[in-house]
């Protein structure tokens, strides 16, 4: 199991507890706002898109290529940027802390 | 070939050059299509601008046939956030789960109907229905409205033979004028009266914008419905173990939705306009010529997508452009997909198996390439689950 926070664009921190699927998965079933996960998680919408806490960018592993092609013409983005429907829950990131982008 | 299968005409010119040119009505387009070039000059809306003479950047263009400005499709940043951010919310109900049950229950009742048949036509006698039925949704309109647009045909545009026909896209642009009247002396809680009432930077939104976001809904959600439900309709009769894994593994059913949107891909391609002379992929693109995102070749592009001319059910990642890109992207992606996973959840449910009689496909000609975007009519039986 994992703990996720996150923290809105409203400045609203909302913690959540997973066991598996992605984070984007956990994040809309809960509501989170800002991230509307529009693809489903095939990487094509870029609605899941948070920055990941630098402290934490060791548990989450940074962007993949693909999702550094999505992000890359984002203004908002930066080196801390994912896509959350590409990271997994697992207990490896338990306490991670992700800004919702938009 | 298989019915369901769709070639990709683009390939060796993609491969090749990068670019493709075909000609449209004396004003020349110059196709990008490279995934990466085609997601660069979407996100570009500087130099290559949707904000030009209505209609232009349609392709084949509209210039000719229309005046009113399709909104928030034919306006560039910054303006074109201000009326996206209007009527996202509006775009944004199929999320809500009393959307979704209605929309499911329209499409029970369709599946019902033509499982009771011994042939279906299935563009007009379903994929219309459906699509017609299901903007009443959109709309939040009486049902009985949908027998109206159904009447109308499959296409608004477009007759047979291609060729725009200015006097039925008047039969859409009068309705859509008379319903703007209706609902700013009665309003209801429908599309119409919601943004007849929209505030725009402190003023109310004039009947000409209310106009201009009526025609692109109507427009821009019907033929790309109907291919898309055909289409795939027509993958899972030739494919029964893929309608057998829908039912066995309907987790994966989202994702077999934007995998199908990659592949069938409805909308070949969208155009801009260039507002400084500018090169893609080495050619030269003058000012005020025309260029196009080429949706379809980009979603075949071998270098983003391993087995590119394949239907992956489950494909996981899947960065598609098949609802456009950036600022732009598709304003009804979110009902069509609702539309697209209800099909596929109820056919799965229901229907056991399909067989195909006869089809005319319906190949796009884009000068130097023919594009297959689906079919003129395809004869159909339905045959129920028994389980
Ligand atoms: S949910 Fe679409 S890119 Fe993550």
């Amino acid at each position: 199991m994992a703990k996720i926070t996150f923290i809105t664009s409203d400045e609203e921190t909302i913690t959540l507890e997973g066991t598996s699927g992605s984070v984007m998965a956990l994040a809309v079933d809960n509501g989170i706002p800002g991230i509307d996960g529009d693809c489903g998680g095939v990487c094509s919408c870029a609605t899941c898109h948070v920055h990941v806490a630098p402290e934490d960018m060791e548990k989450t592993g940074s962007a993949s290529e693909i999702e550094t092609d999505m992000l890359e013409l984002d203004d908002n983005a930066d080196e801390y940027s994912r896509l959350c429907c590409q990271i997994d829950i697992t207990d490896a990131i338990d306490g991670v802390v992700l800004k919702v982008a938009k | 070939m298989k019915k369901s299968e769709f070639p990709d005409p683009f390939e060796n010119t993609r491969e090749s050059k990068g670019y493709g040119e075909m000609d449209d009505q004396d004003d020349p387009v110059t196709m990008l299509l490279r995934h990466k070039d085609v997601r660069k000059s979407a996100h570009n809306y500087k130099t290559f601008q949707s904000g030009a003479t209505p209609g232009r950047i349609v392709i084949p263009s509209e210039v000719n046939i229309r005046e009113t400005r399709q909104i928030p499709f034919e306006v560039d940043p910054p303006v074109h956030g201000i009326y996206r951010a209007l009527v996202e919310p509006w775009f944004k109900r199929p999320l809500q789960p009393e959307y979704q049950e209605k929309l499911a229950e329209q499409i029970a009742n369709i599946v019902d109907e033509v499982l009771q048949e011994d042939s279906v036509e299935v563009v007009t006698d379903f994929a219309l229905k459906l699509q017609s039925r299901a903007l009443t949704l959109l709309l939040n309109t009486p049902f009985s409205e949908s027998e109206t647009w159904i009447s109308w045909g499959t296409h608004v545009f477009r007759s047979e033979g291609e060729a725009l026909d200015g006097d039925k896209a008047n039969i859409l642009y009068n309705y859509i004028d008379a319903e703007i009247e209706r609902a700013s002396k009665n309003p209801t809680g429908d599309m119409y009266s919601i943004l007849l009432d929209s505030e725009f930077e402190g003023r109310k939104l004039t009947k000409e914008e209310v106009k201009g976001v009526m025609v692109l809904t109507f427009a821009g959600g019907r033929d790309t419905v109907i291919n898309a439900v055909t289409n795939a309709i027509a993958y899972l009769a030739e494919h029964p173990e893929s309608l057998e894994r829908l039912r066995k593994e309907p987790e994966i059913t989202g994702k077999t939705v934007e995998e199908m949107i990659r592949y069938f891909s409805p909308l070949t391609q969208m155009g801009r306009v260039v507002t400084e002379d500018t090169f893609v992929c080495e050619h030269a693109a003058k000012a005020d010529t025309r260029v196009s995102l080429c949706w379809a070749s980009a979603n075949r592009d071998a270098k983003v997508f391993e087995n590119p001319n394949e239907i992956v059910m489950d494909r996981k990642i899947n960065p598609h452009v098949g609802f456009g890109f950036s600022h732009h992207n598709c304003l009804g992606a979110t009902h069509a997909r609702q539309i697209m996973k209800i099909l596929l959840q109820t056919l799965a449910e229901k229907v056991g198996s399909f067989e195909i009689f006869d089809c005319k496909e319906n190949i796009e000609d884009l000068h130097h390439f023919k594009r297959k975007v689906g079919f003129h009519s395809i004869n159909m039986k339905f045959n129920p689950l028994t389980k």
